[in-house]
């Protein structure tokens, strides 16, 4: 939660300096953030291949369990579909891109704003921040009326990170093994789902 | 934009051949550049009036589109909940 206020203010601070025209806009314009995101995604594709421990843990996953992500991206598609038929000015592409953010708002606003604009890139920020706060709310509520996996698709590509620890409290540390497989799962996804959306 | 993908790709298989020596700085490496990343985002959201202006009517498409895909994913969840606990033990 503290990581994510953080991740947060940083947006806030450019947003006032933006607003009030303190910073100058050339830096923000122009391929400066693209070379930023071609060093992010570079430094994501090695904090994952560097880490061959991640993949032998999933050993001790329970079989059946394995098909869980393709709950959370079908659930969360399905959603979304049903959303896009009633917002007339987007397409459902651009809702699934925003859908398939699976809560990773920060990679998934950045490419989202490199491929169709801020406008967009903005609705991706603020709906997947929501996806988040909404699984630390309402977790406990997911698990009685869900069953103990619901916490864990509703976190989508936060489960090994910053939901982590309020899944382990609702669904029990029996499901510590399974969330952080889904969230590594999803984390790989999000890239793939979100420009592919994009490039509809 | 497979530009990127293509970077991540290249990343992995850095990773990957240097998986001897634990990399452990690189996720203070993400965590800065996400920190840029973002700020340059609210830079670009703050310096475009339009977006500002309309800033609640997107937070609200935003909200039902997070509102909807979740539910759905917790419902899918739901339905696979029920089908892998009555395989698990079976009556």
């Amino acid at each position: 939660m503290k990581g994510s206020l953080i991740i947060l203010s940083f947006f806030a601070t450019g947003l006032l300096l933006g607003i009030f025209r303190i910073f100058p806009l050339e830096i923000s314009s122009g391929n400066f953030s693209f070379y930023v995101l071609c060093g992010l995604m570079f430094s994501v594709g090695i904090s994952i291949g560097n880490d061959p421990a991640s993949f032998r843990q999933f050993r001790h996953l329970n079989p059946r369990l394995i098909f869980l992500p393709l709950m959370t991206i079908g659930g969360t598609w399905l959603g979304v579909l049903v959303v896009s038929f009633f917002l007339k000015n987007r397409s459902v592409a651009d809702c699934l891109a925003v859908g398939s953010g699976f809560g990773y708002y920060s990679l998934s606003s950045i490419l989202i704003t490199q491929c169709k604009g801020v406008e967009l890139g903005t609705i991706a920020l603020l709906s997947n921040i929501m996806r988040e706060v909404f699984t630390l709310l309402f977790a406990p509520w997911m698990v009685k009326y869900f069953g103990r996996l619901a916490p864990i698709c509703a976190g989508g590509a936060t489960t090994m990170d910053t939901t982590f620890p309020i899944i382990v409290r609702t669904s029990g540390k029996d499901y510590a093994i399974v969330s952080i497989y889904q969230g590594f799962i999803m984390d790989f996804t999000v890239p793939f789902f979100v420009t592919f959306f994009c490039s509809l | 934009m497979f530009t990127v993908i293509a970077c991540m790709i290249a990343g992995i298989v850095t990773g990957f051949l240097f998986r001897k020596w634990k990399l452990r700085f690189i996720h203070q490496v993400i965590l800065v550049l996400i920190w840029l990343l973002l700020f340059l985002l609210g830079l670009e959201v703050g310096s475009n009036e339009q977006v500002i202006r309309q800033f609640g009517s997107l937070g609200f498409e935003a909200f039902l589109l997070a509102f909807a895909g979740t539910l759905g994913s917790v419902i899918f969840a739901g339905i696979f909940w029920l089908r892998v606990r009555t395989k698990s033990y079976p009556k």
